[in-house]
């Protein structure tokens, strides 16, 4: 009963915090507009581009996630906590890395100069899908990673038992697992890529890469026209609810039911073709989302130690907004593991965060001043946006928790405070780790909505990245970038593994 | 005992903070960061005013808008010319009292609420090791071989963009879509704003980037680079204001003119060359630092007025995305 409760709060916040700023932009709107040529025109591409980036992040993601969950080698955590970097790094930072290896003077014209081959130009859908599966094959792999965690241990050894054929142990337990979890997985996806707009028209090279963000932000900061901004916001959220809603259908199959609640050995399917071919994914993805990162790195980790103290100062605010973001972001993603939350989580980045931020500054301002107010909005924002991908983690092992052990409980009658500190919460602790590392290395990275809630004395770390390139230094702001980097990495890392502390994986 | 004087210490910090008056001023944020203009002018100004002056950073005109009447800000700085219109129609702002003969712009300004402060030209910036010639034209861009490759900013969403655009429109009227689709293959990719173009620009992804001409400033004071120059245009480049303006309703009247004063008084000029790398608007060039006196400048400058930018604008971008589109 008392989860329940704590469930209908949680909802309630979300909704409220996705629906007030919406009701504020509407009353201040007036008559909207219908969407013109132009629009329909952003809409198509919008929706191209991001079918194709969830398509391709979730394809690549699964034979991925397949290798990691059958291979055992040294360094494979660190991998993969290394894995999940590009989601996490401010977008300008990432494009620059991309760009340092795919781009007109990259590392892959260079070598492909080296053996007379044309060089091969990154601008165009082509490139544009190419950064948003760099950007989302990481969570991608790793939701569809817990999916195979996830199939008890029981069952693998039912099936060696049984000899089963690789085959027919797919059909009977991996594409049962990949039918539930690859819709949530594309859908969470799509959304991201919905509200692309940097990325987008700088990859896709000019305005036939025009996205509905982008109209979205000319409307508000050029032409302030608040009435076609909120058109076009309700246009993109009806989209991504109805995707949402889609997904969840699609993957509305049980789970596995009861297992022993026991870790053991995964299979081990030693012939040598699926060993080649395992490490051939796991080398490739490696090298697709690291060297990327590792030109990061390479161009701004000599300026890390001259970075001035604003730098560092600006550091520390980002990690408390961080920590508090993450804090709360797993409370509310606990209470809403389940079908319903997961719909509404998505909300969180269905709507446009310029949107969103116009909204909350109309309902803040008649209270209190939106300056002083700045790093609490910023933390809230944050958990808001990772809401979705925490719920998504979550719930598989959340839901399959209550199915396996509520029988005890009740036979037990356990106390809430009992069954959620002796049974939920120790059993929830691999997932909770990696979410909590995700909320706080995405809110070290996130933006926010900063341009209207700008606190003059507590600027975050990627606030001072764009401000150190908006005054040419350049250098510094890779040097900025390289720390961000190491501390979003950090947080990821400590939560991460913290989560996992007794586990093999 | 420690923590009553401490408390006392306090007190008498609060009031004492109370009775120093407040002068808030919105800028960008590149203006109020620890890089920009924004600390020097603070400590220069609290200097003789006997206030306490504080930059509020963030959108400048769209936040005014959402607050109306209701805004805390006394003074707003950092507005460009594509919005003056719609913050003149707003009425939120009151003449700024200064005498705009005192400006050493390349035009007549004779505007009596928004001020200039500084300016620059529009222009392509280019890497002198690699690329020897560069174009001297629209046209001769155009007509450069294909590997000429240039970074430039949507004007949907960039200042520098939008200005861009209008340059064209400027010189070319009616043949500006025919420009555009000539210089079309030579634009490698569109950014959202200016700094994710030059970030592009000086990792090496191409030769060339639309930003000013006083950019290569920056390289030779700071960095003792030499390679970064401006690309000058025979047909003249588009000259590009940052505004300051009073606001109407400011409860700081006296101390809001001392600020429009001291926006053109010698301290704050020489100030802007070498923290915002733009020119001061009202600073005979003799006395501009040596670097900015011996960059190159257009012979000429094109500027439109915020009526002609406004009649223009949407045909202008419009133009520009049907080219760039196919």
């Amino acid at each position: 009963m008392a989860a329940r409760a704590v469930a209908i709060i949680a909802a309630l916040a979300v909704a409220g915090l996705i629906l007030g700023p919406v009701a504020a932009v509407l009353a201040r709107a007036g008559d909207m507009p219908v969407p013109g040529p132009a629009d329909w025109q952003a809409l198509r591409f919008t929706l191209t581009q991001a079918i194709l980036s969830a398509g391709a992040s979730v394809a690549l993601a699964v034979p991925t996630a397949r290798a990691l969950a059958r291979r055992r080698f040294p360094g494979r955590g660190l991998l993969i906590t290394l894995l999940g970097a590009p989601f996490i790094l401010p977008t300008i930072v990432a494009v620059l890395g991309l760009l340092a290896v795919f781009g007109n003077k990259g590392l892959l014209n260079l070598a492909l100069g080296g053996l007379g081959v044309p060089p091969m130009s990154i601008y165009g859908l082509h490139g544009v899908v190419l950064a948003h599966v760099f950007f989302n094959l990481p969570l991608a792999t790793r939701m569809i990673l817990q999916g195979w965690l996830a199939i008890p241990s029981e069952r693998l050894r039912l099936a060696a038992s049984l000899g089963l054929s690789p085959v027919q142990v797919f059909r009977a337990l991996e594409l049962p697992m990949l039918q539930r979890i690859t819709p949530q997985a594309f859908v969470v996806i799509f959304v991201i890529c919905l509200s692309s707009f940097a990325v987008a028209l700088t990859l896709g090279g000019g305005p036939r890469s025009t996205t509905l963000e982008l109209a979205i932000y000319q409307s508000l900061r050029f032409d302030f026209d608040i009435a076609r901004a909120a058109m076009l916001a309700l246009v993109q959220l009806a989209i991504a609810l109805t995707a949402g809603s889609v997904a969840l259908w699609l993957g509305r199959a049980p789970g596995f039911g009861v297992g022993l609640d026991r870790d053991l050995p995964r299979w081990e399917d030693g012939a040598l073709t699926r060993v080649l071919l395992d490490t051939l994914w796991i080398v490739a993805a490696t090298l697709f989302l690291l060297t990327p990162l590792a030109m990061v790195v390479w161009n701004g980790i000599g300026a890390v130690l001259t970075l001035p103290a604003q730098v560092w100062q600006a550091a520390l605010h980002s990690l408390g907004v961080a920590l508090a973001s993450t804090l709360l972001c797993m409370i509310w993603a606990t209470a809403l593991a389940n079908r319903m939350g997961e719909w509404l989580a998505l909300a969180g980045i269905a709507l446009s965060p310029l949107v969103l931020g116009i909204g909350l500054f109309l309902l803040v301002r008649p209270f209190a001043n939106p300056f002083d107010l700045a790093l609490v909005v910023t933390a809230l924002i944050n958990a808001l946006v990772s809401l979705p991908f925490a719920v998504r983690i979550l719930r598989p092992e959340s839901e399959a928790i209550r199915t396996d052990h509520i029988r005890l409980a009740q036979a037990l009658g356990l106390s809430p405070g009992v069954w959620v500190t002796r049974v939920f919460l120790p059993r929830l602790r691999r997932p909770l780790g990696f979410a909590a590392g995700l909320t706080a290395a995405l809110s070290m990275g996130d933006l926010g909505v900063i341009a209207l809630f700008a606190d003059p004395d507590h600027a975050t770390l990627p606030l001072q990245i764009y401000r150190l390139m908006g005054a040419y230094r350049m250098d510094q702001a890779a040097g900025a970038a390289v720390l961000l980097l190491g501390l979003s990495l950090g947080l990821f890392w400590l939560f991460d593994r913290g989560g996992r502390a007794d586990a093999a994986t | 005992m420690k923590a009553l004087t401490f408390a006392a210490g306090l007190f008498t910090a609060s009031t004492a903070l109370a009775q120093t008056p407040v002068l808030t001023v919105y800028a960008p944020d590149y203006f109020t960061s620890d890089w920009g203009p924004g600390p020097a002018i603070e400590a220069a100004f609290e200097a003789q005013c006997g206030c306490d002056l504080q930059f509020k950073p963030g959108d400048l005109l769209p936040r005014l808008l959402l607050e109306g009447n209701r805004t805390e800000a006394d003074v707003v700085i950092g507005l460009n010319t594509d919005v003056t219109k719609k913050a003149r129609d707003s009425g939120l702002f009151a003449p700024h009292g200064q005498d705009t003969g005192a400006l050493t712009l390349p035009i007549d300004w004779t505007d009596d609420v928004f001020l200039p402060f500084d300016w620059s030209y529009v222009s392509f910036v280019y890497d002198t090791t690699r690329l020897d010639t560069p174009p001297t034209s629209f046209e001769a861009l155009a007509a450069a071989p294909d590997d000429l490759k240039v970074i430039i900013q949507d004007p949907r969403s960039s200042i520098s963009g939008l200005a861009l655009v209008l340059w064209v429109k400027a010189v070319y009227g009616d043949r500006s879509e025919e420009i555009w689709a000539g210089v079309a293959p030579h634009i490698l990719t569109v950014t959202k704003g200016w700094s994710e173009a030059y970030g592009l620009f000086t990792d090496g992804e191409a030769p060339m980037v639309l930003s000013f001409t006083t950019s290569p400033a920056y390289h030779i004071a700071a960095e003792g680079d030499d390679t970064k120059k401006a690309a000058i245009f025979d047909e003249g480049h588009y000259a590009f204001f940052e505004l300051v303006a009073k606001v109407a309703g400011t409860d700081q009247p006296e101390l809001a003119d001392a600020f429009m004063a001291f926006v053109l008084s010698d301290t704050f000029q020489k100030i802007i060359p070498e923290t915002n790398w733009s020119y001061p608007s009202a600073l005979p060039k003799a006395d501009w630092p040596q670097v900015f006196q011996d960059l190159p400048a257009p012979a000429k400058a094109i500027f439109l007025d915020e009526d002609q930018s406004a009649a223009l604008r949407d045909e202008a971008i419009e133009e520009w995305r049907r080219a760039l589109s196919q």
